[in-house]
């Protein structure tokens, strides 16, 4: 009856085979899909809410404001010389974007589980539409952040000195969407089985806040403890994004290429463990 | 004509139970036996898949061995009672679920249709989830943005394309949401009971769709319901499944007569399931324990001739104390399953003890209803019909089927069908308590 041939079959559908077998094709082609979800974020989250789009700015204002009264007023914490207003905002804005980056993903196959359960598309289509419907969020914030700075530059007096560094930004962003997306899929491919990651993602992403020099100037740091902030990968992300706006802190290429690598591999074994548990997450879900 | 699809000894072992603190020490075993280069463990413990009987194992073949081929623009059924494995082999082959063992080859473009409106975000206007929808199943904005007045045409919603979602009725969002479904054009549609939401009109729109999609433009369209009918007027092949295997396959017309079989052999017990199993409803105060049609003269059948004596006969058990006892029982229209006619009979007005049996007989002297197929509906309630006191039956006992006979009626096929009244007589009852004869 059948007179096909092996080799004419678009697609088979095996037992779960192979780790190398990634579906980075099907994910262009369903680039529209990636777009959808983008919108659908972004114009979903503040619906029927009065202040709308305006939870964007006020959100990181009122951080700002609370972590400048209790660390600067109250702790007293150096700021390296910045308005503290100035200082905490750069490193909110920052730090936010990878925060959100990795909470968002890292629940991207519980949350997703009864779309994922009745079609198929790539699923790495959905993590990647957070990471850019955030990026939209960041671009606003930090929007709002370059107004306070032009602010601040316009009355003088202040010792900021924005320079060049700048430009450096879009590539910094990809090192935090790209370390904030590693660990995100890795969570959420551990979370199908194991629902423990989701708790310590809660509060780790909070208590790695900690770790990383976003309430902190890095020279405010006794030496003891620096080798734990500088093995952060984010540290000097965060370090550089301060540098280039504020002209405050350092900059070190070796630390960002020591961010650079393990983003690199992070993302790697995190689109390694995600492929592999798209194939059988509906089981264990 | 080539195969387009072709399963080949597909499997799928599931484990029942919790997911809990014993997997770690299973994902050990496992890694084990894969380093030693030996078969996963876990998969010789597997049963076969019958839900209503308590298995060894915690493991069970949803599917197991499934084999068949279809054929390009072919119509292709797929029928089975709940938990026969129909979804587990719909998500396989729409590759949401990866199988245990065997292959499957497609060929072409597949959508599938698991459930309407998936991905409809309920703050979104129709509009945007059109669009929304449209992308996940497999469309690109091209093709959305030129066909959008032909899915808001045929969802019949346009009043209310730029509301939310989430203010639209259930059968609106249906309607909304199949339109974009239909307007797929993948090589191959499959498409799982999705027609139970709307109303009659819409769900033959929807047959109707169905059938063009195959009948014009050549596509593969696989249907899974529980709808014989529908199965009927649309399919040309069906397969049967039963506890996780292919019980029958062939042309539509056959398959469903080995499917009445099938369905015939399920006694009612007292132990049958009650929760978890839609087909039997009720909190177990009362049970049927057995419920047979019978001829005149007694012979077990679910086909009788227009006119000829029906015998509906049903024992019964009380199982925690009720106020009285009340018989319904009711044909159901094949297709919209409403109820064309109704006998019910009060059994008893005294308090009903447990430990009680009994045993009733109704005969139907002269149904006048079309040649057809017709789902049955059997219900215990106490006099009050409360809720706590059902037990109800549908769809676990073959549908009666009617047949042209010697006293042919006339039926018009445009005729208005609706509820009618029915003659029928009470032939026998009993009702004894089984501890009272234990004493005697």
């Amino acid at each position: 009856m059948s007179k096909t041939s092996q080799d004419e079959w678009t697609l088979e559908i095996k037992p779960v085979s192979g780790w190398f077998n990634f579906h980075l094709k099907d994910v262009w082609r369903y680039r529209d899909l990636l777009m959808m979800f983008v919108r659908r974020d972004f114009v979903a989250v503040y619906k029927q809410t009065i202040l709308g789009p305006f939870w964007f700015f006020l959100q990181p204002i009122l951080t700002t404001i609370t972590f400048t009264v209790v660390f600067g007023n109250i702790a007293r914490i150096s700021t390296d010389g910045i308005p503290p207003l100035l200082f905490y905002m750069s490193g909110i804005v920052s730090w936010g974007y990878f925060s959100d980056c990795l909470t968002r993903t890292s629940s991207t196959f519980v949350s997703n589980a009864n779309i994922f359960g009745k079609v198929y598309f790539p699923r790495l289509v959905s993590p990647l539409s957070n990471i850019i419907s955030l990026l939209m969020k960041f671009g606003i914030q930090l929007f709002l952040f370059t107004c306070f700075l032009i602010y601040y530059l316009m009355n003088g007096s202040v010792n900021v000195n924005p320079n060049m560094y700048i430009l450096m930004t879009p590539y910094l962003l990809i090192l935090m969407a790209g370390l904030g997306l590693g660990f995100g899929i890795i969570v959420s491919s551990l979370t199908t089985k194991y629902r423990d990651f989701s708790f310590l993602v809660s509060f780790g992403v909070q208590l790695l806040m900690y770790a990383t020099p976003v309430i902190y100037p890095l020279s405010a740091l006794p030496e003891k403890y620096k080798w734990i902030v500088l093995a952060n990968p984010m540290t000097a992300i965060i370090d550089t994004f301060r540098f280039a706006f504020l002209g405050a802190g350092t900059f070190d290429p070796g630390n960002l290429i020591y961010s650079t690598i393990f983003m690199i591999v992070t993302l790697s074994i995190g689109i390694l463990i995600f492929n592999r548990v798209e194939k059988t997450f509906m089981d264990t879900v | 004509m080539s195969a387009v699809i072709k399963v080949d000894n597909i499997s799928k072992l599931y484990r029942l139970g919790m997911v809990g603190n014993r997997t770690i020490v299973e994902d050990i075993n496992r890694l084990i036996a894969r380093i030693r280069g030996k078969e996963n463990p876990y998969l010789k413990v597997g049963e076969t898949n019958q839900r209503n009987i308590k298995g060894k194992s915690d493991y069970v073949w949803a599917l197991k061995d499934i084999n068949f081929e279809v054929e390009e623009g072919q119509r292709f059924g797929i029928i089975g009672k709940n938990g026969a494995g129909k979804s587990t082999l719909l998500k396989i082959l729409s590759r949401v679920a990866g199988p245990t063992k065997g292959t499957v080859k497609l060929k072409g473009r597949v959508a599938s249709l698991l459930e309407v409106g998936t991905g409809f975000h309920p703050e979104l206007t129709g509009r945007d989830n059109v669009f929304l929808n449209g992308a996940i199943l497999g469309m690109t904005q091209e093709e959305i943005k030129g066909k959008f007045d032909s899915i808001v045409d045929f969802s019949g919603v346009e009043r209310y394309i730029d509301t939310p979602v989430k203010r639209y009725s259930s059968g609106m969002y249906v309607r909304l949401a199949f339109a974009v479904a239909a307007h797929l054009e993948p090589e191959i549609l499959i498409v799982d009971e999705v027609l139970a939401v709307g109303d009659a009109e819409f769900q033959k729109k929807c047959l109707g769709k169905m059938h063009d999609v195959s009948e014009k433009e050549g596509r593969t369209v696989l249907f899974v319901s529980h709808n014989l009918q529908a199965i009927r007027n649309l399919c040309q092949k069906t397969v049967i499944l039963n506890n996780g295997e292919l019980f029958a396959s062939g042309n539509t017309e056959q398959v469903l007569k080995e499917y009445n079989e099938l369905s015939r052999d399920i006694t009612i017990k007292a132990d049958t399931e009650i929760n978890n199993n839609i087909n039997r409803r009720g909190k177990g105060r009362v049970r049927f324990t057995s419920i047979d049609l019978t001829d005149e003269s007694g012979n077990r059948r679910y086909k009788f001739e227009i006119g000829e004596k029906i015998r509906v006969k049903i024992t019964f058990e009380i199982f925690k104390e009720i106020e009285g006892l009340t018989f319904i029982f009711a044909i159901l229209s094949g297709l919209s399953r409403e109820c064309l006619t109704l006998i019910q009979y009060e059994l008893s007005r005294n308090k009903m003890t447990p430990g009680q049996k009994g045993e009733v007989t109704v005969e139907i002297p002269d149904l006048k209803i079309k040649p057809g197929e017709y789902p049955l509906y059997f219900e215990l309630t106490d006099l009050k019909y409360n809720n706590y006191a059902k037990d109800v039956i549908d769809d676990l006992t073959a549908p009666l089927e009617i047949t042209e006979g010697k006293n042919n009626l006339y039926f018009e096929d445009n005729k208005p069908s609706g509820y009618f009244r029915t003659e029928s007589n009470l032939l026998h009852k009993e009702i004894y308590d089984i501890n009272q004869l234990s004493k005697v």
